[in-house]
């Protein structure tokens, strides 16, 4: 089950007054409203469409123009695999198998069902010396194994599941 | 004295009179310029890389965003721009369903004719096409994504030309596509069925909604009476099918062809567009001695009826209560032709021929259907779609003697004829209303200060002493700006006539894919022509629709005009807001739209 969150009216349009509600600035609403839900929920597009007075067929092609913008709701951990030119040739793809295959996930299903982990892939992250590279909640971890990407995936499991016996 | 500037165009010197583009001038030199996504009523795109020419010291460039400039050398058809222009189009045939033989748009296609014209004879690149699922939804259109060249014409004709703005580009790269918002299906969205992106759309990835088969059917049922009313665009543009010159009217082979497919009864919608002038014209000195409610909205037109529903319900008691001709007739036929024809009313199939893909979508409205599910009309087919069925059937059309309506329901006055061209239902109108608060015969039943091109046009004239402000708009985006300064109490016009097709209903979706704006003028042209090669010009003087209020209903605008010819509308925005919009949106309050006749038959509004 995928946990949509419900949109507030308030809060997205806070996020409006705050650009002016200009809709040349479109593209930093989004950003806005993607850093408050993590993803761009529909409602909040299409409200955002309407109160810039916006098709919103145009905001949402808007939305998934761009790579950054998510349409889906993220799983609480995001996983970021390099798969720029050094990686994918220091072998980034058996990683992304082995993390793909220890939390039961593919190339079309990015996000597991308990919302704990998305994995996506994302080209060049800029950290070539440290290739193959991988990023797991912001932190980037360099030159890493199959099995040391599952170790570091099992670790945060484990911390979750403490956490939620305390 | 000022030397003209010109260019040389393979090797001619070409004059440049002020074209917009490298292209238009091309053209206007007689050479085609293959193009998909340039359209010359849209902004310029620049994306489908077939206009290309060869400029001296610059390269290939495309030609619909090269502005001409004065001793420019351009060579249209080098070796390298053949091969760069076969390549392009294999490209987008690799990636394209290539079910040609059964597309609706065969042989008006853009892409089949490119790739012949062209000289693509195979296909070298592997194919690359995923099906995708075609949306059905709406009862207008059928939107096919795996037939889509990416031109983004319809994006621009929808948000451009109808302020809309109901599809659009999504995601990029090998997944961008043409869809809704959200990737709805298009009868969830703001769309209005006008078909205009079906218009411009090169390829059969956007066509009208084929209802023949449903047609053909009734037809074949030897229980069924079909009878069948034709618009008045209709007339204007069928012919074009089958060679005739833009600007022919057809009429007496219509009719012929239609009882040749087997109608029972052939009549005319401006039959209806008669009565309509005469609710509408009434309605109007109503609300213009009362001053109330004004300006009023014409209401003929279903698509910009919605439009009005879903962006501006606050204004829809603006909006005329008269049903279009098309629902007019639908609820006339089901009122007289039982009796008259002696058929059960469930026997009787009513079937409209229409210029526009909106009036399928208005036809299937629940208010027009009764409580047993009959339709006042059962099927909507487009000009196309007839012209099909006459193929179909064989019907040597250029060949067919003409024949006349039948009567009662197919007489009708120019005036009715008028209403498929912008500013045709303006001028009906005024022949009626002018004479009635005049109290005096027209001098002249011509009105020329409503004809015209200009998307939003004014008409002011003086009527014994009254003064009459007229607005008469085509396009929905011009719509939009006027409904803004209604909105804002900014205009003190008495009457606004809108079409939602630019140009009015012969430039409808539904009819021959148009070529431009020379062919919607020929097409208009044809009509005025027509209102004056028939005897009578005032709806008051049909005496047909005269014999229908002294035997059936009974007092103009009165009770029973009121059930049968008039409606209320609904506010739309309502259901967009709850499909699309945030909780803790402001609801948007309801607003009366009634009229003293509604009050009387109680209408929930
Ligand atoms: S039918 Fe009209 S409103 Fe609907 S998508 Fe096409 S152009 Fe837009
Ligand atoms: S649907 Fe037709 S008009 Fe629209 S982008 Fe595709 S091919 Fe072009
Ligand atoms: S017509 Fe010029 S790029 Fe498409």
């Amino acid at each position: 089950m995928t946990a949509t969150v419900t949109c507030d009216y308030a809060k997205v349009q806070s996020i409006l007054d705050g650009h002016g509600n200009d809709p040349a600035r479109l593209i930093s609403i989004l950003q806005a409203v993607q850093a408050e839900y993590r993803y761009l929920p529909e409602e909040a597009l299409a409200y955002v469409a309407e109160a810039l007075n916006l098709p919103p067929a145009r905001v949402y092609g808007v939305a998934t123009f761009y790579a950054h913008f998510a349409l889906e709701p993220k799983g609480r951990h995001v996983v970021k695999l390099c798969d720029g030119t050094a990686c994918h040739v220091r072998g980034s793809m058996p990683i992304l198998e082995a993390i793909r295959k220890r939390l039961g996930l593919t190339g079309e299903k990015v996000t597991t069902d308990d919302m704990a982990f998305t994995v996506e892939t994302v080209s060049c992250l800029g950290a070539c010396g440290l290739a193959p590279a991988v990023v797991i909640d912001e932190e980037v971890h360099g030159q890493v194994t199959p099995e040391q990407a599952v170790t570091l995936i099992e670790a945060i499991i484990e911390k979750d599941k403490e956490a939620s016996h305390v | 004295m000022k030397t003209q500037d010109t260019l040389i165009v393979d090797g001619r010197e070409v004059a440049i009179e002020g074209e917009p583009n490298l292209l238009e001038l091309i053209r206007k030199a007689g050479i085609e310029i293959p193009t998909f996504c340039y359209h010359s009523e849209l902004s310029v795109y620049g994306a489908c890389r077939l206009c290309l020419v060869d400029i001296e010291g610059r390269g290939i460039q495309a030609s619909c965003s090269a502005r001409p400039e004065s001793g420019m050398v351009v060579r249209t058809r080098t070796q390298e721009i053949r091969e760069m222009r076969k390549i392009s189009v294999e490209l987008l045939l690799a990636n394209h369903d290539m079910d040609c033989p059964t597309c609706p748009k065969s042989r008006s296609c853009k892409l089949q004719d490119l790739a012949h014209k062209l000289g693509v004879d195979k296909v070298r690149f592997k194919r690359t096409h995923k099906p995708k699922p075609v949306d059905h939804s709406s009862p207008c259109l059928t939107r096919d994504p795996n037939k889509c060249v990416l031109c983004g014409d319809c994006v621009r004709a929808c948000y451009e030309i109808q302020g809309i703005g109901a599809i659009d580009f999504v995601g990029r790269g090998t997944s961008n596509q043409v869809m809704p918002a959200f990737g709805k299906d298009l009868n969830q969205v703001e769309c209005v069925g006008c078909g205009q992106c079906a218009a411009v759309c090169p390829t059969g990835a956007l066509s009208p909604k084929r209802e023949v088969n449903q047609v053909w059917r009734d037809l074949e049922n030897p229980a069924k009476t079909v009878v069948v009313q034709i618009a008045p665009a209709v007339r204007a543009g069928l012919g074009e099918f089958f060679g005739s010159e833009a600007g022919a009217t057809c009429t007496g082979k219509t009719v012929a062809a239609l009882k040749a497919l087997g109608f029972d009864q052939v009549y005319d919608t401006c039959f209806a567009a008669d009565l309509t002038v005469i609710e509408e014209a009434n309605e109007f000195i109503q609300r213009k001695t009362a001053g109330e409610r004004l300006p009023q909205f014409t209401s003929c037109c279903p698509a910009w009826v919605k439009f009005t529903e879903q962006f501006y319900p606050e204004l829809r008691h603006h909006l005329s209560t008269c049903r279009s001709p098309q629902q007019m007739f639908g609820s006339m036929a089901r009122e007289l032709l039982p009796n008259m024809l002696g058929v059960k009313n469930e026997d009787l199939v009513v079937v409209s021929i229409m210029p526009c893909t909106a009036k399928k979508f208005e036809a299937k409205l629940d208010k027009f259907i009764d409580a047993d599910g009959v339709a006042d009309v059962d099927h909507v087919v487009t000009t196309q779609g007839l012209a099909r069925m006459i193929e179909e059937a064989g019907i040597d059309f250029a060949n067919l003697p003409p024949e006349s309506f039948d009567m009662p329901m197919g007489f009708r006055t120019g005036a009715g004829i008028l209403f498929g061209a912008s500013g045709g239902v303006s001028e009906a109108v005024l022949r009626y209303a002018v004479e009635k608060i005049s109290d005096m015969p027209l001098p002249s039943v011509d009105f020329h200060q409503t004809r015209g091109e200009e998307g939003i046009r004014e008409v002011n004239l003086e009527v014994n002493g009254m003064m009459l402000k007229l607005c008469i708009v085509h396009g929905l985006a011009n719509a939009r700006t006027i409904a803004e300064q209604v909105k804002a109490g900014q205009c003190d016009y008495d009457l606004i006539e809108v079409m939602t097709c630019p140009g009015g209903c012969v430039a409808g979706a539904g009819q021959p894919v148009s070529i431009g704006r020379q062919t919607i003028r020929q097409r208009a042209q044809a009509l005025y022509n027509n209102d004056k090669t028939v005897q009578i010009h005032k709806s008051q003087d049909n005496f047909e629709v005269a014999r229908c209020y002294s035997d059936c209903l009974g007092d103009v605008g009165g009770d029973k005009a009121h059930k049968l010819l008039h409606t209320h509308y609904q506010n739309r925005r309502a259901v967009i807001n709850q499909a699309n919009s945030c909780k803790g949106a402001p609801a948007l309050a309801p607003t009366q739209a009634t009229c003293a006749a509604c009050e009387k038959c109680g209408a929930a509004v």
